[in-house]
């Protein structure tokens, strides 16, 4: 492979997942993950706002999750580019509340203060770059940052403003099964049809892909974007507090810190059932207990129904590509949730051949991301992505009714022109309603946004000719441009959309988002300052019992008190370049001290 | 607007060999694609983005030879506007009317026209068959002549077939089996 590593900066590819993100970058050795400061690799998606307002991101915030739950968010990946009218059903079970005016974008009531599913995503991005600057030691500003296939377009513009708000250029997303796939063409196979099952935390994709010589072409994508291991957990923990219910005779739902220790519980007794055939259920809360043991035939007919709607989906993938069953040579398996024994057997019957399961499900994804990093930087250029839309895109017409433009699985960058006129004389402006999804009617579909095309010329109903183009681009985000066909003048198009973010909100978070990091950032320095100071007052204490030390003149020796009693005075001040230059006054009047004693133990 | 078939190298043919324009496919991409482009200025980020978007446009047309067959009517100014789907080739008139009948029965859960529409099926798709093997005759007669009368006689049959091709989706979505549930309760 031709690489070339010395000409780019550090571009990082990572996995933001529902239950855990994970940083990886890509070097000589190939892709690896970049552990955090705690020498985890898997960095728990989970968000915690101090009292303070400090932010805590992953381990400790899974701590927090459990005492201050209020205060604490999960999975917030389910909430990306959705409105309330999506969600409202799951957020019962969410242990923070949603503020009011969250209709097109969600607000999260944390303390005194609301924040958008895109800023605490910033949160654990913001993070996940720490990780990796402190592993590089230097900044990292861009990235390559992997999405659910089925991400519609909100949901996508959501992860990009992300990612700003983090302080990183997005250079790219890149669809998470295909990630897996570069990360396992990489590894094991060069050529051949290869699908893709992935099911996470709380989305299922399946993807299907031709790769021949160095190309992944994606022939057909198709998932469910509220799909996952959540609902799993979510079902396991209604079926548990019902028991505890009967049993306590207490309802522990509206006990934010019992559900989640709780939901705890679940999540270990699901975990063990990947490995053994009988688990229980335990929690000792208050003084009281509760255990429950399931077994392995019990669990799979409780998960039957959620594991059965993957199955949809593969069988519409399927036929979308263009291929059978038999002509598929490999399945991979990518995330989490795939342990489950039951999701293994429901993919083995279904493309009748066993799953591939020897790349760590939750890795692949983020290593697969960092290899796409490494082919925009340029340094890996024999492989290439060629990913698809996984929705339709439309206008709405006459009637309530969908035309559509680009047909889902279609190759992106893909682009579709339509020329539009007006209906009443004298009409200066159209608007262009634009949606996706496969549904006949408007009201069944995604509704996008609204493009308002202003300033046509007053003309008689029908003359006017306006010619636009709508842009997928290589992200599987949507733009639109417009063209007067008589003048040939460009116009300008006004984008109103229906779920996310406005520009200037996100560029508001995203200097609230630089404070907040400055703050971090000079927190850290002052406690590496305060490392050192400590370092110098322990080696000028030794020496101060050294015989050197008494061999000094006296206005030296005064000269080291005074420098020690002025670093000890700044010691607690929160300025570390107070503390930086006190340290070294203590240095400089330690200067001939240091010499004397090193002369001592020479002769 | 780019020409389709001049972005692939390619002479305005209506057979083509999809081997060799997935191998044109694969090597403009490697060339166009927007991936290329990242460490360069914005205009060219841009053009690539342009370019690789044609690109893909072309090559969803060019591949399906009934998307293909209508951009080339397209280029050589016929009007293809909306398929008249709507209008009944006439011998097929009683067929269709019957095959309507059993498809109402059979959405208000009358299984009992479930054979007749699984004959209609068969016989509706053995006339997909053969249309397109009269489309692809017709292909083939127009690669080697380039006439207009047969683009247009290309233009007829295409539009009969989009109607049997509607018929038989019809029948297909209504016969549809339920997928099995995976642990039979």
């Amino acid at each position: 492979m031709d690489i070339d590593f010395t000409s780019t900066g550090h571009i990082v590819g990572i996995d933001l997942g529902t239950t855990n993100s994970l940083v990886a970058f890509m070097d000589l050795t190939g892709p690896r993950i970049i552990p955090g400061g705690d020498g985890a690799q898997l960095v728990p998606s989970v968000v915690s706002i101090a009292p303070s307002g400090e932010v805590v991101v992953g381990n400790p915030a899974r701590e927090l999750l459990i005492t201050k739950p209020e205060r604490s968010v999960y999975s917030v990946k389910r909430l990306m580019g959705r409105g309330l009218g999506d969600v409202g059903e799951e957020l019962k079970l969410f242990p923070f509340r949603v503020a009011s005016g969250s209709e097109s974008v969600i607000q999260l009531q944390l303390g005194d203060r609301t924040y958008t599913p895109p800023e605490i995503s910033a949160m654990i991005l913001r993070q996940l770059k720490l990780n990796a600057e402190e592993y590089f030691g230097v900044p990292v500003d861009k990235a390559v940052i992997t999405v659910p296939a089925y991400f519609n377009d909100a949901q996508r513009q959501a992860t990009k403003d992300a990612g700003r708000i983090a302080g990183l250029e997005v250079l790219r997303l890149v669809n998470e099964p295909t990630a897996a796939a570069l990360a396992y063409g990489l590894d094991k196979r060069e050529s051949g049809i290869v699908a893709v099952y992935d099911l996470g935390g709380g989305t299922f994709d399946i993807s299907i892909l031709k790769l021949h010589d160095g190309i992944f072409e994606v022939l057909a994508t198709n998932g469910d974007t509220h799909l996952g291991g959540d609902d799993i957990d979510n079902l396991l923990l209604r079926i548990a507090l019902e028991d505890v219910a009967s049993e306590w005779g207490e309802d522990l739902s509206r006990d934010s810190e019992g559900v989640q220790r709780l939901r705890r519980a679940v999540i270990q007794a699901k975990e063990r059932l990947s490995f053994v055939p009988v688990s229980s259920i335990e929690l000792e809360y208050r003084g009281k207990k509760y255990q429950r043991e399931i077994g392995l035939e019990l669990f799979n007919k409780l998960i039957a129904p959620i594991v059965d709607r993957t199955l949809g989906p593969c069988r519409n993938c399927i036929k979308d590509a263009g291929v059978s069953v038999d002509e598929i040579d490999e399945v991979v398996m990518v995330g989490g949730s795939t342990r489950t024994p039951l999701v293994r057997s429901a993919v083995e019957n279904l493309f009748r051949s066993k799953p591939h399961t020897e790349l760590n499900p939750d890795e692949v994804v983020a290593l697969g991301a960092a290899v796409q990093a490494a082919i925009l930087s340029g340094a890996v250029d024999n492989k290439l992505l060629l990913d698809v839309t996984p929705l339709s895109l439309g206008i709405e017409t006459m009637g309530g009714v969908v035309s559509k433009l680009i047909h889902r699985n279609s190759t992106i960058p893909a682009s579709a022109t339509e020329t539009f006129t007006t209906g009443v004389d004298g009409q200066t402006n159209v608007l262009i309603h634009v949606v996706q999804g496969e549904r006949e009617l408007v009201k069944d579909n995604r509704s996008l946004a609204r493009f308002d095309l202003k300033g046509i010329d007053p003309l008689l109903a029908g003359m006017a000719r306006i010619e636009v183009r709508f842009l997928i681009d290589a992200n599987g985000i949507l733009s639109v441009t417009a063209r007067d066909r008589r003048t040939g003048k460009e116009h300008s198009v006004e984008v109103k959309p229906s779920y996310g973010l406005t520009d200037e909100q996100v560029e508001k978070m995203i200097q609230e988002s630089f404070e907040q990091a400055e703050q971090d950032l000079s927190a850290r320095q002052v406690r590496e300052q305060r490392v050192e100071a400590d370092a110098i007052l322990l080696a000028v204490d030794k020496a101060r019992k050294h015989d050197a030390y008494f061999e000094l003149p006296d206005d030296e020796r005064a000269a080291i008190d005074k420098s020690v009693n002025e670093l000890l005075l700044v010691y607690h001040v929160d300025d570390h370049q107070l503390i930086a230059a006190k340290i070294e006054e203590v240095n400089q009047a330690t200067i001939k001290l240091a010499e004397n004693m090193l002369k001592g133990t020479q002769t | 607007m780019t020409d389709y078939y001049e972005l692939f190298g390619l002479t305005r043919s209506l057979n083509l060999s999809l081997d060799d324009l997935q191998k044109r496919y694969y090597d403009l991409s490697r060339q166009l694609h927007p991936d290329r482009f990242m460490q360069k200025p914005e205009a060219e980020r841009q053009r690539a983005l342009d370019m690789s978007s044609a690109l893909n446009d072309a090559h969803r047309t060019l591949k399906d030879p009934i998307r293909r067959a209508q951009y080339l009517l397209g280029i050589e100014g016929f009007d293809i506007g909306e398929q008249r789907s709507k209008d009944v080739p006439p011998e097929l008139l009683e067929e269709v009317f019957e095959l309507n009948m059993a498809l109402e029965e059979m959405r208000g859960g009358d299984d009992s026209a479930r054979p007749q529409l699984e004959q209609a099926e068969k016989n509706f798709s053995r006339m997909l068959a053969e249309t397109d093997q009269q489309v692809q005759s017709l292909f083939e007669q127009y690669d080697g002549a380039q006439s207009r009368d047969t683009l247009s006689e290309i233009r007829n049959a295409l539009n009969r077939r989009k109607y049997i091709q509607n018929l038989v989706s019809e029948v297909e979505r209504t016969l549809a089996p339920v997928p099995q549930p995976l642990i039979p309760s």
